[in-house]
């Protein structure tokens, strides 16, 4: 297969980014996006020309770390993978593919399609975790789980936090990612002690941190690699109300470092 | 075992080249009835006040399943820590992409396990090369883990009435693992992400992301702190510290294709090897049956699928060599099952090396399948007619899902292709009971060490292994070694910081300044290609000493004639990874020294010179019983031998046998 | 009361507010729509329940003031309606653009995967507020769409209602202007009235689909009828 893509370069966070156009002449349609992106890079080190930077890491859609626009869509085409899952048969000989890094502003960019996801991390930080110290631990049977909400809570739980959540939704808003979380743990047992308190501490995170809000429109849970449905964030809201009414306080906002 | 420090058994034959014994090691385990050792050691150890305990720097390295358990739980005890990784969060260290599952010997399904049972299965497992008392403990807390895991919040697959569930996995003949769906690496690691972040929230540890370990720094003797460079800006920055806990995985990588992910380097663990850490069985690498095939050159890596397909899939190959036919077309009685023929008892669930080990056999014989030949079938047909397509989709949807986003194929109507692939490396560095190296106040955790799985590591091993040295070993033998250290206050200005940062600004000059002809990648690709030929599945003197011959002047051309672009201060990944492979090449040949000079059989390393007439792995106990560990000599093609004899007291070695 | 203003706070607190307030307004435009189905019945009973909605909830309460407690209601509604969606949507927009660091503000359109609705709710909601606007100009003060003499007003306590909905619908601009403001609404309750139900939390993997019926369900009520009126004038199934 012979490409040509559009690929945003910025040398930095601070300089100024462009579209420019490359070929990919020789295309497998076996190869993985990543794999294609390799192929490219190898070919503009040997012409001298600084690689395309692209974060990724365990090429098997798990990680999280790969975050690319393919064509508009975060992760491309194809719903329910990453990009690194993507392969190039989704695509056909003569095809123009424009890629993009993730663009929201509490996402800046580091270096052409590489940006800085921290603000996930510090949204975890804020409270999305159960206070279980190690060593304190009861055995793991003495509390029955029920065999539904172990499911759900699995669903919600397989969130990878690569972020095109963020960047398919027009508002740039992180609700299912936070949503995710709060669900994840308030459908189990053990996370009941802190849930009003995660709520309403992750709720303020996200705030804080520049996220838009949510329209309900719905384009993360259709973008999500690990589909993870919008009933998350409709919880994260009944457990934000709740926790609200009941005067929790935010308690755990991490400091969001200068952009 | 403690207290000897002669050698048993013969050296290493004459004639292997570059091998100069040196030493035996001391352990530092304990004495005594087995299932007393920890408990007893515990007690013995000395402790930081939790009043003092601020005053202690700790630097982690690596935030996976042991260094994101370590640096938690250190934070929770007061600790001053910080904890360093490459990726932009300690969420994504590779931990993440185990699929399986975690074992521990909670007997909940009443079907005899126990913890000594564990114990058993994990020694001979390893195929007679662990240290007993390291794998008891193993064992031992591999029961708390899970305990730890479920309060956290790890959602793990449950039963109707809400209990914990467990499956069979990877040649055992217990139902002892546990597991949430095919995520379980990903789950246990948000879980002891959730208990970092707390940490990191609470001011207790300090992340570093995106930054790389570029060396260790040793100060008298002891092991003070770490050099690194941020991949955002490129500085290069000095961390001083009390103690350093490498947990920065294995080094499967410098097969270039492998499962591991891109990122996963041996820099840490070598610099710390070049330092003065001893290295140990390196050799020892297991690759894993049930991988995606190869599909061209521009394969960047290889895909695993959970070995937990091998319960309900059949693996075969055509009886004919050359037999191009499509699957369906070949009839039953063309087929063999090679694996449940040969090994009635286990079948298809024959330990991992066993089943690699029979695909390269059945693939060189010419009766591989698919392109180039590469590949056996695992056919889910007669499960999917026993249990019905839903049942196979609710247990490997997401693996199927998987392998036909890669391949194109769907296999709940063809046969899966798979062939085996390098997954993970029981070598690492030399630690002994306690997880220090032998450079004082060096810790190492998870994959990065040598420790439990001597020769092979079984499925489900890996998480209890990185979780029990995070969670419940580690917390409390660093708690000793800082107990006999004071601080000192020591900060970044001594020589050796000094010194070590001007060794990697040099390197990174001059990595940027050769300007040669060759990607950093075809490199990699070339020694990969190497290493897999010559080291990988099955191993021989003549391939060895081919591959030694090799190294060194594939690495000279390295260093003559690597492209590497840009600048040192911005986002560099070309040069991220030409560091990288700058180590590989190094480590490279201690891996394939190791393997020469290890001329029994045993687990994941097949000498072909030693195997059985029914072409089993073939020990030799008389001569081998020991971890092989090398000290760097400052020549690297003469790496120093030491050795740690190996006592069994309670599992006596005999050959494995899944007949 | 703190509880109330942490809500207020934060930005699902703000879709709160857009929440409550929308499903008064629904409440009000099924009253509204049900209301107007009176006219089917001829001037008598019509202008009675205009002149009777002055007098809601007598005895209690006196001439309009119910009416007039509506009233504030409504437009509180509305305002709070309209001041929340202005700073979510200046928040996202703040937090979709990278602006600044690339001066580029546009770039390569992002795909859409969901349906039309939901891109419509700001556009919409700005037609559907001129269409108040015009509507209130129209038919409540009779200063706008009506040909001079057309419009009668108040008579001693009587209301002509019926006849200014007549004569007003008459004019083929003003009803095709309130159909396809009709449609507008329409699409704006679609994904409202869901959206309601998920952001006030209602929503969980069993009932998607039933909420997503209701919405169906209660826009199909509002529109429908809403549109058949004007539609009834021009074909002279309602007439003076």
């Amino acid at each position: 297969m012979k490409l040509t893509l559009n690929v945003w370069r910025q040398k930095n966070g601070g300089a100024p980014g462009a579209f420019k156009t490359y070929e990919a002449p020789h295309v497998s349609p076996d190869m993985s996006f990543l794999e294609m992106l390799d192929v490219v890079n190898e070919d503009l080190i040997l012409r001298g020309e600084d690689p395309i930077a692209f974060d990724h890491d365990c090429r098997e859609g798990i990680c999280g770390m790969c975050s690319l626009m393919i064509n508009g869509a975060a992760h491309g085409p194809v719903r329910g993978v990453t990009a690194c899952q993507l392969h190039m048969r989704s695509f056909s000989d003569g095809d123009t593919i424009t890629i993009e890094p993730w663009r929201a502003a509490p996402f800046p960019i580091i270096k052409d399609l590489a940006t800085d996801r921290s603000a996930f991390d510090r949204i975890i930080q804020s409270g999305g975790f159960i206070s279980a110290s190690t060593g304190s631990a009861p055995d793991a049977n003495a509390v029955q789980v029920p065999k539904n909400f172990a499911d759900l809570a699995m669903d919600a739980a397989a969130c990878i936090g690569c972020g095109a959540c963020v960047a398919a939704c027009p508002n740039a808003s992180a609700m299912l990612f936070a949503g995710a979380k709060i669900a994840h743990l308030g459908f189990l047992p053990q996370g009941q002690a802190e849930r009003s308190q995660r709520a309403i501490n992750m709720v303020s995170q996200m705030d804080a941190e520049g996220f838009g809000s949510c329209t309900n429109i719905g384009e993360c849970s259709a973008v999500c690699p690990k589909e993870i449905s919008l009933d998350v964030i409709a919880r994260m809201n009944r457990d934000l109300i709740g926790a609200s009414l009941k005067g929790v306080e935010p308690t755990g906002v991490v400091a969001v470092p200068a952009k | 075992m403690s207290e000897t420090k002669s050698e048993k058994g013969a050296p290493a034959r004459s004639d292997v080249r570059q091998v100069e014994f040196v030493s035996g090691l001391d352990a530092h385990a304990p004495t005594g009835p087995i299932e007393q050792r920890w408990d007893k050691h515990r007690f013995e150890m000395k402790l930081v006040n939790p009043a003092n305990r601020r005053r202690y720097n700790i630097i982690v390295v690596g935030s996976g399943l042991a260094g994101g358990a370590a640096a938690a739980s250190l934070g929770e005890m007061g600790y001053n820590v910080k904890c360093f990784f490459y990726q932009d969060s300690p969420r994504r260290a590779h931990s993440i992409a185990a699929q399986g599952g975690i074992n521990a010997a909670k007997n909940y399904r009443n079907d005899g396990d126990s913890v000594f049972r564990l114990f058993y299965d994990t020694v001979k497992g390893g195929d007679f090369r662990a240290r007993e008392s390291n794998v008891y403990r193993l064992a031992q807390v591999s029961v708390n883990i899970i305990d730890q895991c479920v309060a956290q919040g790890v959602p793990f697959a449950r039963e109707y009435g809400g209990y914990l569930d467990n499956r069979s996995f990877g040649g055992a003949q217990v139902s002892r693992t546990f597991y949430a769906r095919g995520q379980t690496g990903q789950q246990l690691l948000l879980g002891a992400y959730s208990a970092l972040s707390r940490q990191i929230a609470a001011g207790t540890v300090k992340a570093f992301s995106r930054s790389e370990m570029l060396d260790l720094v040793v100060v008298d003797g002891r092991a003070r702190g770490i050099i690194t460079r941020n991949m955002v800006t490129g500085k290069i920055e000095r961390h001083v510290a009390d103690a350093v806990v490498l947990a920065t995985g294995g080094y499967g990588n410098v097969f270039y294709l492998s499962t591991n992910a891109k990122g996963c380097n041996t820099t840490a663990t070598w610099r710390a090897h070049r330092k003065g850490a001893f290295f140990a069985n390196p050799c020892y690498t297991q690759i894993h049956p049930t991988c995606i095939p190869v599909s061209g050159d521009h394969q960047s890596k290889l895909t695993l699928m959970s070995e937990s397909l091998r319960n309900d899939g059949r693996i075969w190959v055509p009886k004919k060599a050359g037999d191009t036919r499509s699957p369906k077309d070949i009839p039953e009685k063309e087929r063999e099952y090679y694996l449940e023929e040969r090994y009635p008892s286990f079948g298809n669930l024959v330990p991992r090396d066993v089943a690699s080990r029979n695909a390269k056999q059945v693939c060189d014989a010419g009766r591989g399948v698919g392109p180039g030949g590469l590949g056996v079938y695992l056919d889910f047909s007669e499960a999917i007619s026993r249990l019905g397509k839903k049942v196979i989709a609710e247990r490997y949807g997401n693996l199927f899902d998987m392998y036909k986003q890669i391949t194109g194929e769907n296999p709940y109507e063809v046969p899966m292709r798979i062939y085996p692939a390098i997954h993970y490396t029981m070598g690492g560095l030399w630690v002994d009971y306690n997880l220090q190296s032998t450079i004082p106040g060096l810790f190492v955790g998870g994959e990065a060490n040598f420790s439990d799985h001597g020769a092979n590591r079984l499925g489900a091993s890996a998480l209890m292994q990185g979780l029990a040295d995070g969670y419940f070993v580690l917390p409390y033998t660093l708690g000793n070694y800082l107990a006999q250290v004071k601080p000192d206050g020591m900060g970044t200005d001594r020589p050796e910081f000094a010194m070590a940062e001007a060794e990697v600004n040099s390197r990174i000059r001059k990595l940027l300044s050769i300007n040669g002809s060759r990607t950093v990648d075809s490199f990699h690709r070339e020694l990969g290609k190497l290493l897999w030929d010559e080291c990988g599945m099955g191993r021989n003197d003549a391939g060895l000493r081919r591959a030694l011959a090799r190294i060194p002047a594939l690495r000279e051309e390295f260093w003559q004639n690597v492209k590497v672009l840009g600048d040192n201060e911005e986002m560099n990944q070309s040069l991220e990874k030409a560091g990288r492979v700058a180590d590989f090449f190094e480590m490279a040949e201690l891996l394939c020294v190791d393997a020469l000079h290890r001329t029994e059989s045993c687990g994941g390393h097949f000498r072909e010179e030693s195997q059985t007439e029914e072409g089993e792995a073939k020990r030799d106990d008389a001569n081998f019983s020991y971890v092989a560990a090398w000290a760097y000599s400052g020549d690297l093609s003469k790496p120093q031998l030491n050795k740690e004899p190996l006592e069994f007291e309670y599992v006596h070695p005999s050959q494995r046998s899944y007949k | 009361m703190t509880g109330v203003l942490t809500l207020y706070r934060s930005s699902i607190g703000k879709k709160v507010i857009m929440a409550v307030t929308g499903v008064v307004l629904v409440g009000f435009l099924i009253v509204h729509m049900y209301g107007n189905t009176k006219m089917f019945y001829g001037p008598q009973v019509f202008n009675d329940y205009a002149a009777g909605l002055r007098d809601l909830g007598h005895p209690i309460f006196g001439h309009e003031h119910l009416l007039w407690v509506m009233r504030v209601l409504l437009l509180a509604s509305v305002v709070g309606h309209i001041w929340s969606a202005t700073v979510l949507t200046m928040q996202s927009q703040k937090s979709a653009y990278a602006r600044g660091v690339t001066k580029v503000k546009r770039y390569e359109k992002k795909q859409r995967r969901t349906g039309y609705a939901a891109y419509t709710m700001r556009f919409g909601g700005v037609v559907i507020f001129l269409f108040i606007i015009f509507h209130l100009l129209n038919f409540t003060f009779g200063v706008a769409g009506y040909s001079a003499g057309e419009y009668i007003g108040e008579q001693g306590g009587v209301y002509n209602a019926y006849n200014n909905v007549v004569r007003g619908f008459s004019h083929p601009l003003v009803s095709g202007f309130y159909i396809l403001a009709m449609l507008a609404l329409g699409l704006h309750l679609f994904h409202g009235v869901w959206s309601a139900f998920q952001t006030l939390g209602l929503n969980n993997e069993k009932y998607t689909g039933t909420w997503r019926a209701v919405a169906m369900l209660v826009t199909a009520i509002i529109i429908l009828p809403n549109i058949f009126f004007p539609i009834a004038v021009m074909s002279g199934i309602v007439h003076l």
